[in-house]
C-alpha cells in the first residue's frame, strides 16, 4: 500500500518553446486513485502520453514498480502492466465488442507468432474477455459491432480493454466525458471497486467525479503542478482557488 | 443472419468457381482450344500474386506500389539458373522464395518505418531499384529479357513440360494461396496485422510491438508472391525485367481493388475480371485500358468492396 507502484520525477516535455509538461513529480500506489486536474491546455493529456510511452520525455524519470521505464517503449510498457485510455475513443471499429477487448488480452499472452489456429477459438482469450466485459455492464453487447456502438458504450469498451490486459497500474484520460448521470454513476463504482487492487490515474475535468472518488489529487496549471494533497486540502488550497477553481466559482 | 448467408454465398461461388478450374483442362481438350488453357493458366498465377498482395494490402494496409518486383525475382529465379543449365525445380524454388523472402525483409524493414504515401513511394523506389537493376545486367539480356528452354525439372514426379501438368500444379499453387492467406488472417497473428490496419496506436499501448508483425506479414507476402513469379516463369517461358515494372504493380493493386481489398476470394475474382476484360476487350481495341480504368471508377464509387462482396450480397439478398 505505502510502496509507490509509479513515481515520476522531474518530468518536462516541451513542443517548441512551450513548455506542455515541466517538471511533473509525482507517487501513485496501488489502491490509489490519484486524479490529475487542471484547465485546458494545462498538460495533462501530455503526461498521460509521456507515461505511456507515447511521447519521450525530454528529461525526468518514471519508474514503475521499482524499474525505470523511462526509455521503455510503449508496448513494452503495456506488457509490464501499465494500462492505459484515451480521451478521444480508440478502438477497433471494424471488430466486435468481443474481439476488442480478446485483442488486447492477447497482447499478454506471449508472443502472437501464431499463424494456423483461429483466434476465434481461442477459449482462455474469449473467457477473459467476456469476463472483462461483463465487468464493466457490457456482457450482453460482445457480439455487436464496436463501430456501431454509443459514446457510452465506447467508453466503457475503453475500460474492458484496458482491463482486459489484467493490468497493475491504470491511466484514465477522461473515462467519464461525454457520460450522461447514469452512466457516470455506473462508472464511478467501476472505478472505485478496480483501485481495490490497482493504481489509478485519473484525468478528470468532472469535479463531482474527482472529489467523491480520488484519494489524492495535483493540480496542474500550465505544464506545472500547483498543488498535490487529499481532496480537502486541494479544496482548501488558496494557490488552487486562485489558479483553477476560483475560476469556475 | 444476413451476414452469414452473405458469407455461404460467397464460399458456394468460390466452390463452384474452384470446381470449374479443375475441369476446365477437359472442355479445354475436348474443343480443342489450348489458347484458353494459357489464359487460365496466366489467371490463376495472377491471382495468386493479387492475393499475396492483399495480405499487405487488403488486411494490413501497407499498400505496396512495388509487388511487382516479387513476379519478377521469383520468374528470374527461374531463368538465371536456366542460363547457366541448372533446371532443379527444388533449387529453382528454393531461391525464388528465398530471395523474395530476402528482398522482403530488407526492404520491409525500411519501407516499415514509414507511413502513409511515403510508404508508398519507397516500396515503388525499391521495386524500381531492381527494375532498373535487371535492365542493365547485359549479362541475363538486358531490358531483352531471356528466353527459359526448358521448365523446372522435378524428375520422374513431375513433368512440367506437359501444360496439363502445370496447369494443376498452378492450381494447386493457387489453392495452397488461398488456404494459407486464410489461416493467417484468423489466427492470432492476423488478428494482429489486421488490429495495426485498424489503429496501430492502439495496438502498441495494449502492448503490441507491432513493427515485427508487419515485417513479418510483409515477408511472407513477398514469398507467396515469389512463389507466382516462379510459376511465372515457367509458364511464359520468357522473362524480361517488364514483369516488375511499377505499371504491373498498378495492375496487382486495381485486381485487389476490383475483387475487394481485405476479403478471401476478391483478389482472386479481381484477377479474373482484370484477365477476362484483358482477353475480350483486346480483340476489340488496343485501348482496352480505358474500359478497366471505367470499371475502377465505377467500383470505387459504387462498390468499394468490390465484386467479391457484391457476388455474396446478391445471393445473400434473396
Amino acid at each position: 500500500m505505502s510502496e509507490p507502484l509509479l513515481e515520476v520525477s522531474g518530468l518536462s516535455r516541451s513542443f517548441g518553446g512551450i513548455a506542455a509538461t515541466s517538471d511533473v513529480s509525482l507517487k501513485i500506489s496501488r489502491g490509489e486513485i490519484h486524479a490529475v486536474i487542471g484547465p485546458n491546455g494545462a498538460g495533462k493529456t501530455t503526461l498521460v502520453a509521456l507515461l505511456a510511452g507515447e511521447l519521450a520525455a525530454d528529461s525526468g524519470t518514471i519508474r514503475f514498480r521499482e524499474d525505470d521505464i523511462t526509455l521503455d517503449a510503449t508496448p513494452a510498457r503495456a506488457r509490464r502492466g501499465l494500462a492505459r485510455t484515451f480521451q478521444v475513443t480508440s478502438i477497433f471499429s471494424e471488430f466486435s465488442a468481443l474481439e476488442n477487448v480478446a485483442l488486447a488480452a492477447q497482447a499478454h499472452t506471449g508472443h502472437s507468432f501464431r499463424f494456423w489456429k483461429p483466434a476465434a477459438e481461442d477459449a482462455a482469450l474469449r473467457q477473459g474477455a467476456l469476463e472483462a466485459l461483463q465487468k464493466v455492464g457490457l456482457g450482453d453487447a460482445s457480439e455487436r459491432n464496436a463501430g456501431e456502438m454509443s459514446h457510452g458504450e465506447h467508453r466503457l469498451l475503453e475500460m474492458a480493454m484496458a482491463l482486459a490486459t489484467n493490468p497493475v497500474m491504470l491511466l484514465l484520460d477522461e473515462p467519464a466525458a461525454g457520460l450522461g448521470p447514469e452512466e457516470t454513476t455506473a462508472m464511478v463504482g467501476l472505478l472505485q471497486e478496480l483501485k481495490q487492487d490497482k493504481g489509478v490515474l485519473l484525468v478528470e475535468h468532472d469535479m463531482d467525479v474527482v472529489f467523491a472518488i480520488a484519494d489524492r489529487i495535483t493540480v496542474m496549471v500550465s505544464g506545472k503542478t500547483i498543488a498535490t494533497g487529499s481532496p480537502t486540502e486541494i479544496r482548501n488550497d488558496d494557490r488552487v482557488r486562485k489558479a483553477y477553481l476560483g475560476e469556475e466559482g | 443472419m444476413s451476414a452469414r448467408a452473405d458469407k455461404s454465398g460467397r464460399y458456394w461461388i468460390a466452390l463452384a468457381g474452384v470446381l470449374i478450374l479443375f475441369l476446365a483442362p477437359l472442355a479445354i481438350s475436348y474443343w480443342d482450344q489450348p489458347f484458353y488453357l494459357d489464359v487460365l493458366m496466366r489467371l490463376m498465377i495472377l491471382a495468386i500474386a493479387a492475393i499475396s498482395l492483399n495480405l499487405i494490402l487488403g488486411y494490413g494496409g501497407m499498400i505496396s506500389l512495388g509487388h511487382s518486383v516479387y513476379i519478377g525475382i521469383g520468374a528470374y529465379a527461374v531463368g538465371i539458373p536456366a542460363y547457366y543449365d541448372e533446371y532443379s525445380g527444388i533449387l529453382q524454388l528454393l531461391l525464388a522464395l528465398g530471395g523474395c523472402g530476402v528482398f522482403a525483409l530488407i526492404t520491409g524493414a525500411i519501407c516499415l518505418r514509414t507511413r502513409g504515401a511515403y510508404f508508398i513511394m519507397i516500396t515503388l523506389a525499391f521495386a524500381q531499384m531492381m527494375y532498373f537493376t535487371f535492365v542493365s545486367i547485359e549479362e541475363y539480356g538486358g531490358d531483352d529479357g531471356l528466353v527459359i528452354y526448358a521448365r523446372s525439372d522435378f524428375g520422374g514426379l513431375l513433368d512440367l513440360e506437359n501444360n496439363v501438368v502445370l496447369y494443376y500444379v498452378i492450381l494447386g499453387c493457387l489453392l495452397l494461396a488461398l488456404l494459407l492467406v486464410h489461416r493467417i488472417v484468423n489466427s492470432h497473428f492476423g488478428m494482429v496485422i489486421r488490429g495495426t490496419k485498424s489503429n496501430e496506436l492502439r495496438m502498441q499501448t495494449v502492448g503490441f510491438p507491432t513493427f515485427r508483425y508487419q515485417l513479418s506479414c510483409y515477408v511472407i507476402s513477398g514469398m507467396l508472391c515469389g512463389l507466382a513469379g516462379w510459376l511465372m516463369g515457367n509458364f511464359t517461358g520468357f522473362i524480361s525485367p517488364e514483369m516488375m515494372d511499377w505499371t504491373r504493380s498498378g495492375e496487382l493493386i486495381a485486381m485487389v481493388i476490383l475483387g475487394g481489398p481485405g476479403t478471401l476470394f476478391g483478389p482472386a475474382v479481381g484477377a479474373a475480371i482484370f484477365i477476362l476484360m484483358e482477353t475480350v476487350l483486346s480483340e476489340i481495341t488496343v485501348y482496352w485500358h480505358l474500359y478497366l480504368g471505367l470499371l475502377l471508377i465505377l467500383v470505387a464509387k459504387f462498390a468499394s468492396k468490390g465484386f467479391g462482396a457484391l457476388a455474396g450480397r446478391i445471393r445473400g439478398a434473396r
